[in-house]
This record gives structure tokens, C-alpha cells and sequence, in this order.
């Protein structure tokens, strides 16, 4: 069902934007124009009133998606904005993937071309919809033009105009060509929250067809006439060199076609993965390791701790701390420390290249698709406008697929061959060489009066700053605006010191992983107001509530969260309830209650699971459902195996042997309970993996009284 | 020489070393790219397939071992009764998240099926716990899998 998108008229669809500067959407966060009509040159007239959706005179429905699909459902909720709208079955529509284009597919939150943060959902929901409702009203225009009657007595309904009183009706398609004739309407009207029949209502995935059959086409999956394929090692010490190489037992084997020699890295292309990686294993390579040859985990971790010493760029200020903690009647201090985590999407990466003609095309899975143009162009040595990305479904990426390391070796490895190249990774290669959430140093201290109310909070985080290679602007002084993100949790502390310590590190590279601020802090917070509870000695759903902002979104979720784990009923001994509560972005609010049970030989199990979500509107809601399952699943790993570690400049973790994830014989059942609040939709694929560690590890607390302030639980019994 | 191969029904050549991984030669020389690669090394299940009838790992099985035994990937499994009871489960429960596990899911738990009717949850963890699943699906192929045995139910009663 998926095409990829090609668009001829690409070039003057640009010029049409920029010179007549139509602004449809006018966006929600940041105006973000829906660009202009796609004019193209020959054949008949589609009717393409934005760069979202084209319909052809025989009557198809073609949607361009700005936002990638990678698990989150991203292709059938906003396929359903856009349909609502334009009164189009869902079923009916035919969607491709966006070619990479600033200008016409910026995500407006982010401002570039990117799926990230949780934000496409809050990005599209108005441009999209109203994307839909212009293309409606132009083509209720045209049939009216047709009929000569007035428009307000016409209607749109799966994917006709209809006129009641003279009872005619004109299929979309038979209307593309006048349609396409018509100026845009620079006001259009959307429809009324209780007139939606798609929005809200569960919607069965887009996707999932061509998935459980094996046709869907991933990055991986690529093939192209005369393509070979690629095994590829790179220095297992970041900023290594190759010092010398000998290949000859590599070239011997069957299927080899040559040996790319880069700085940094050596691949081996053949007919198939299995000679080139066979080829591969077989390459002698001694490596120049470079200044971070001698860097490890201990000393990271001694040098976040001298880093913590030091004052941090305040992030959030209120009242006297330093004061109210002197004179508090409790205090309680506590450091937490959490590991570096590799993404280890199911997919690992890969890239395919063809450099012909002075043009570069790039097959890839990428959420950045116009970040993975420039960095092609430039490996490539090519303007960005000779680079087409062709992206492709993505195998999971949680974060790692926005950069574009993989581009730039694929291109690299491109230009010394003369035919199309398929360059895959490892599963190891993928694990050493990935972009990790940074391991964070957190120092927490708090004063509690003799009711058990918190007087002070401090908090200070030590971690580098991915958001400031990513977006520079948005540090602003030195605070990384991610890094302090959720530092004092939804609750209202009179006096209180959030500071941020950056501190970089160039062993190793940090970056996005599924709410990197959000997956810190939420865990440090619960764990410590969890503490605050027990030094109280009140129950840790009340302590909670009696903390939280004046907010009665965050009560409503607390109670039912409460209700619905049967919170306070009785579990039997070496058995805990934990729970966590978080708002992300000012936005989703999800309250998880855990439980767990602790076995004689200290082997921990996660039985129930209890979310309760209130992410505003509900689009699609099972599929806000499936992401909190899988984001419980996700965080689950992380919080009982996730860890990177160093030794000698090398990661020690490979494959899922020694990188492990949860498998069905632990999934705990997660129970998942909506409230719908408020008119906007927010995002919801970072936050189930946020609240799951902190929730196991008070539940961890609650069964065995041992308190766990450092990650993977398994690391810290 | 190349190695003869029976898959989904079908004879096709393989001309490449005996020791060739059934995965690359499935998804690099005869481009059926169902067959998922993830881990090179048993641990993930993303390249399971049938070989008459038992879930193996493609990425452990090399072309040579195969001989004359039936291969069925993905692109195959809705010949089955079983892959198409599960195939038609992972539709009605909305399985799929960014589906690059699903072809190893679907092929584990096909397999299942087919020698276990009724499985219970300990025999669903023992046939699938060698899947991963990083999307975290877990609990949706779970009832898949019941939702799969209760619609295959009249089919095999009436072929009683
Ligand atoms: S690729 Fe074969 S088990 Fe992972
Ligand atoms: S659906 Fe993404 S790994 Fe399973």
C-alpha cells in the first residue's frame, strides 16, 4: 500500500510556496505554511491542494506522510485527521512516505523535517485537519460551480459531494479537475469535536496488512538492479584508525566482490551478507585506538561524580532551599545514577547508496529525513539538492534512527564502487556504535516538616547535552532545557534548587533515546518522593497527592491509577506494589502502579502493571494503548538489563546475549485505563517507558525493603 | 553446485557455499526479504521459519543442512491453516507496531499452533520467548495466540 513518493513536480511546487507565499495552515505552535499546490507539467490535472494529499480523477486518495512510521502508528492516526476532514473512508487512502523537504514537510514544534519528542500528533493535529477541510471546501466549491448552486447547500461524505435537495452526488475523482482549478481558501472551516466519526474511534492499523506477510519494505529490505551488499566494521574505539589491514584471506572467499578501506572503518562488499560478513570475521585489522583508548566505565562514573561538586546553571528556583533544608525538621539526601543505554532497535541499521551521474540516492529508514539529505550530500560531495532520500518503514528506532552516522559511512563506502550498495550492520556493530542516553549523576536532598509535608527540594544533574549538538539554540546559558525536564516532578515544592552540570565526554557519543530528559528524571523523582514517603512513614499514593500542583488532571489520574490497581488491598510477603507518577511536557500525564515479587534467590518478577493515561484528546486510542504497553516493555528492559559499559575505549556489550531485553516469559501484563481531557491530542510514545523503572523499583522497595538508586535493578540487589 | 531448496512449494537454486546461513540466502540471493535479520546469532527469532513444520532460526541453519526437507518463510505461511488463523489474529487484535519482529512472531507462533491446538501460557512462553520484541507486543501476541486456537476451533472440528 506504501509507494515510495515520487513527485515530479517537486522543484516548482517549491517556488509556487515560496513566491505566492500561501499560508494554509497557519499552525497551531509555530505558523508553518501547508505548501502550495504540486503542479505537474504533463498529463492530466490531479487535484493536489497541499504537498498532503493529491487526488487522481480516478479517484484516488493519496496521502504524503511528513511523519515517519516506526511502531508508534503514526500512519493511520494522522491519515485520520486528514480524513475526518476530507470525508474519505480510511480504508480508501493510499499513502507515501515524504521525500526529504524542509519547506514543505517541517515538523512545526521542531522545525525541521523530523518525528521526534512525542510531538507528531501535537504537531499535525490542527495543520493536518485543516489540510483535509481545505481540500473539502475546494472541491464542495467545484461541484456547487457545476450544479450552480450555492455551496452552503452542499456536503462532503465518504468521498462525495452531495447535494440533499436535488439528491445528486459527484465522486472526489470527477471533481479533481475543476477543483484543481480553484484559488485556496484562505479560511476554511473545521468540523465540530461531536461531528467526528473517525477521531476518537478505534481504527485498525494501516499498516499491519503488508507487515504479518512480509511485504512491508524496510530499510533493510532494499534491492536494487545490480546492488551488492556490505558487512562493515568500524574502530571499536571511538576516533580510532585503522593502523594496518590484511585482506587477503577476505578476498578468498566466495561471493567477495571488493574491500573498502575508510579512516575509520573496513567493509566488505559481496553478492550477499553472509560471504561479506564471513569475509569480514576473517580481516586482520590492528586499530591506532586514538586518545580515549584508555576510557572506561569507573572512570565515567569518578568523573561525573568530581563534575557533581561543582554549581550547575539553575534550572528552576522558588523560596529559600538552602534555608528551609537547615531548618527542616527531616532531612534526607540520596544520590542516583543511571547507565548509558543503547537503543538496540529490532532492525539494525543500514543504508543503501547509489551515486550516478552526479546524484546520490539514499534508501533508509531515518526520522530526520532532511538532516539525512545534508549529511549525505556532504559525504557525497554533492549539493543537497542532487541527494533523494527514499525513506523507508522503520524497524523501530527509538530515537537512534534521527541521526545519520550510517548515511554518512554508506555514502562513503558508495563512492569508491561503481554500483549500488546495501551497507548493514551487526547487530554488534549496532550496539558498540550507537549514540547512548547518557549515564546522569543526581544528587537529591529534601527537607520534610513534622506533618510530612516537603519543605525543600534540591536537585542537581550531571550529564552532557545531546539537545545541544541536535538544536543549539535551545540551550540557552548553559541549560539544556531536557536535562531539567520533569526535575521536580508534577509537584509543588515551596522551596526549591534544580541545577544542570554539563558534562561532555568524547569516548562516546549521546543522543535521543525514547524521552531522554523525561526517562532520567521521572526515575530519580518517584524513587526520591517514594523515600520522602517511607521517612514520613506515609503511604506513597497519599504522600504523592498531597504534593501535587493544584491540577485536577493529575488527581483525576492519581485516583483512578488507585482504584483500578486495587491500591492498599493486601499482596502476599515478598510481594510490592510501586508507583510512579509523571507529566511530560506539560502535556500526558500517566500514573503506573507495578507489581512485583521477589523470589528466595533474589530473582525479581513483574506481575501486574497499571497505567492510567490522560494524554487529552484521544485520536486513535488503542493505538495510545499499544504505546504504553510498549513503552512499559521498553523501559522494563531498560530498568531490569539496560547498561553500556567501557573498558579499554571499547563497549562490552554486543549482542542481546549480553545486551538483554525482556522476552514474553517476563511481559507483565499491562493494564491500560484513558481519560480523555481537554481538546488538543499530546503525545504519548516516550512516557510508558518513563514511569515503568521508578514504579518496579518502590515496588521493589515495598517488597523488600531495599531501595534501588542506581540502574539496571539487576546491577543494585 | 548450487543446492536445491524446497520453499513454500516451490524448487529454487542456490548457487553459493555450503555453509551459507539459510537467512541471507532466503533474503540476498533469492530476495524474499520477509525472513527478518536482527541478532546473526539465534537470540532474537526475527528469521524463524518452518522447516517441515518446526520453527528453526534461518540465521542458524546453513543451506546444507537443509536437504530435501520443506521450507515455509512469511511470504508462504498462509497456506498453512495456522499461519492463516494467526495472521487473521494479529489482524483483529492490532498486534503490529513497527512490525520488523512480526514475521518471526508470526512464523513461532504458527508453528505452535499447528502441533498444540490449546496451548497454555507456559507453552506460549516456551515457544515464543526466543522472539524478541522491542516494540513490547508481548501481551498482544498472547491473546493473539488464544484468539488464533479459538478461531482455528470449527475449522478443525469439521475436519474431524
Ligand atoms: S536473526 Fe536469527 S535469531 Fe536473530
Ligand atoms: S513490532 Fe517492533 S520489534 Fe516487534
Amino acid at each position: 500500500m506504501t509507494t515510495p513518493a515520487t513527485r515530479p513536480g517537486h522543484g516548482p511546487s517549491r517556488r509556487t510556496v515560496l513566491s505566492a507565499g500561501i499560508a494554509v495552515g497557519g499552525g497551531l505552535l509555530v505558523g508553518v505554511p501547508l505548501a502550495a499546490p504540486v503542479l505537474s507539467k504533463s498529463g492530466p490535472v490531479d487535484f493536489a491542494p497541499n504537498a498532503f494529499i493529491r487526488i487522481a480523477r480516478n479517484g484516488t486518495v493519496t496521502l504524503t506522510m511528513p511523519y515517519v512510521e516506526m511502531g508508534q502508528g503514526t500512519y493511520t492516526s494522522v491519515p485520520m485527521l486528514i480524513a475526518e476532514e476530507l470525508e474519505v473512508p480510511l480504508a480508501a487512502v493510499t499513502l507515501e512516505h515524504a521525500p526529504a523537504d524542509d519547506m514543505l514537510y517541517r515538523n512545526p514544534i521542531m522545525g525541521a523535517q523530523e518525528t521526534d519528542g512525542s510531538l507528531s500528533m501535537r504537531a499535525a493535529w490542527e495543520p493536518m485537519r485543516r489540510a483535509g477541510a481545505t481540500a473539502r471546501t475546494m472541491l464542495i466549491a467545484a461541484a456547487a460551480a457545476e450544479w450552480r448552486v450555492d455551496a452552503a447547500e452542499c456536503r462532503a461524505a465518504e468521498g462525495f459531494v452531495v447535494h440533499d435537495r436535488t439528491r445528486r452526488r459527484i465522486a472526489y475523482g470527477d471533481l479533481a479537475e475543476r477543483a484543481a482549478t480553484l484559488p485556496i481558501p484562505p479560511q476554511v472551516t473545521l468540523k465540530d469535536a461531536a461531528a467526528f466519526t473517525l477521531i476518537g474511534r478505534p481504527q485498525k492499523r494501516l499498516d499491519s496488512a503488508d507487515k504479518i506477510n512480509g511485504t512491508a519494505i524496510f530499510g533493510m529490505d532494499v534491492r536494487l538492479p545490480g546492488m551488492k551488499i556490505a558487512a562493515v566494521m568500524a574502530s571499536p574505539v571511538l576516533g580510532g584508525r585503522i593502523a594496518s589491514l590484511d585482506d587477503r584471506e577476505a578476498r578468498r572467499v566466495t561471493g567477495v566482490r571488493s574491500v573498502v578501506r575508510l579512516d575509520d572503518a573496513v567493509a566488505v562488499v559481496a553478492d550477499h551478507w553472509a560471504a561479506a560478513k564471513k569475509a569480514l570475521d576473517t580481516m586482520v585489522v590492528t586499530w591506532d585506538d586514538g586518545p580515549n583508548a584508555g576510557f572506561s566505565t569507573a572512570r565515567l562514573k569518578g568523573e561525573l561524580d568530581a563534575a557533581s561538586q561543582r554549581d550547575g546553571v539553575v534550572g528552576d528556583e522558588a523560596g529559600d532551599e538552602a534555608g528551609a533544608f537547615a531548618s527542616a525538621a527531616r532531612r534526607a539526601e540520596a544520590v542516583y545514577r543511571l547507565p548509558l543505554l543503547a537503543h538496540a532497535a529490532m532492525e539494525p541499521l543500514n543504508c543503501t547508496v547509489h551515486l550516478h551521474g552526479g546524484r546520490c540516492d539514499v534508501w533508509v529508514g531515518t526520522q530526520a529525513a532532511s538532516r539525512a539529505q545534508a549529511a549525505a550530500a556532504a559525504a557525497a560531495g554533492l549539493q543537497q539538492d542532487r541527494v533523494t532520500i527514499h525513506n523507508q518503514y522503520l524497524g523501530g528506532s527509538f530515537g537512534r534512527r534521527a541521526e545519520t552516522d550510517n548515511i554518512v559511512q554508506a555514502v562513503s563506502i558508495a563512492r569508491r564502487l561503481d554500483h549500488p550498495v546495501k551497507v548493514v550492520w551487526s547487530r554488534e556493530e549496532d550496539t558498540q556504535h550507537d549514540f547512548y542516553r547518557p549515564a546522569y549523576h543526581n544528587t537529591l536532598r529534601a527537607g520534610l516538616d513534622r506533618d510530612g509535608r516537603v519543605t525543600s527540594w534540591f536537585h542537581r544533574i550531571v550529564g552532557p547535552s545531546p539537545l545541544a549538538r541536535w538544536l543549539p539554540p535551545a540551550v540557552q546559558n548553559g541549560l539544556d532545557p531536557d536535562a531539567v525536564t520533569s526535575a521536580t516532578g508534577p509537584y509543588q515544592f515551596p522551596n526549591r534548587h534544580v541545577d544542570y552540570v554539563r558534562h561532555e565526554e568524547h569516548a562516546f557519543r549521546s543522543g535521543f533515546w525514547r524521552g531522554v530528559g523525561t526517562t532520567h528524571n521521572v526515575f530519580v523523582v518517584e524513587s526520591f518522593i517514594d523515600e520522602l514517603a517511607a521517612a514520613s512513614g506515609v503511604d506513597p499514593l497519599e504522600f504523592r497527592r498531597r504534593h501535587l500542583r493544584d491540577d485536577p488532571r493529575l488527581r483525576a489520574v492519581l485516583d483512578l491509577a488507585a482504584e483500578k490497581s486495587a491500591w492498599g488491598e493486601p499482596l502476599p510477603p515478598g510481594s510490592g506494589r510501586g508507583i510512579s507518577l509523571l507529566q511530560d511536557f506539560g502535556g500526558t500525564i500517566l500514573a503506573q502502579i507495578a507489581e512485583v515479587s521477589v523470589h528466595d534467590g533474589g530473582s525479581l518478577r513483574v506481575g501486574r502493571v497499571t497505567s492510567v493515561v490522560d494524554c487529552g484528546k484521544l485520536v486513535n486510542p488503542d493505538t495510545v494503548i499499544a504505546q504504553i504497553q510498549g513503552g512499559v516493555i521498553f523501559g522494563l528492559s531498560a530498568a531490569l538489563y539496560g547498561q553500556i559499559t567501557f573498558s579499554e575505549g571499547r563497549v562490552e556489550q554486543g549482542n542481546f546475549d549480553s545486551y538483554a531485553a525482556v522476552r514474553m516469559d517476563e511481559a507483565p501484563r499491562v493494564a491500560v485505563h484513558l481519560i480523555e481531557s481537554g481538546e488538543a491530542p499530546f503525545g504519548v510514545g516516550e512516557s510508558g517507558t518513563s514511569g515503568i523503572a521508578p514504579a518496579v523499583a518502590n515496588a521493589v522497595y515495598a517488597a523488600t525493603g531495599n531501595r534501588v538508586r542506581n540502574l539496571p535493578i539487576t546491577s543494585d540487589r | 553446485m548450487p543446492y536445491r531448496l524446497t520453499i513454500n512449494g516451490e524448487t529454487r537454486e542456490i548457487d553459493a557455499d555450503g555453509d551459507t546461513p539459510l537467512l541471507w540466502a532466503l533474503r540476498d540471493i533469492l530476495g524474499m526479504t520477509g525472513t527478518k535479520f536482527g541478532c546473526g546469532a539465534g537470540l532474537c527469532g526475527c528469521c524463524t521459519v518452518h522447516i517441515d513444520g518446526v520453527a528453526i532460526r534461518a540465521c542458524q541453519t546453513p543451506i546444507d543442512s537443509v536437504g530435501t526437507a520443506g521450507i515455509v518463510t512469511v511470504e508462504g505461511v498462509d497456506r498453512t491453516d495456522a499461519g492463516r488463523f494467526v495472521q487473521q489474529a494479529w489482524i483483529d487484535l492490532e498486534v503490529v507496531q513497527c512490525g520488523y519482529c512480526q514475521p518471526g512472531q508470526i512464523m513461532s507462533a504458527a508453528a505452535l499452533l499447528a502441533g498444540n491446538p490449546d496451548p497454555s501460557d507456559g507453552e506460549i512462553d516456551e515457544a515464543m520467548s526466543g522472539n524478541l520484541c522491542r516494540c513490547g507486543t508481548y501481551s498482544r501476541i498472547r491473546d493473539a495466540i488464544r484468539h488464533a486456537a479459538h478461531l482455528a476451533k470449527p475449522a478443525m472440528e469439521t475436519a474431524q
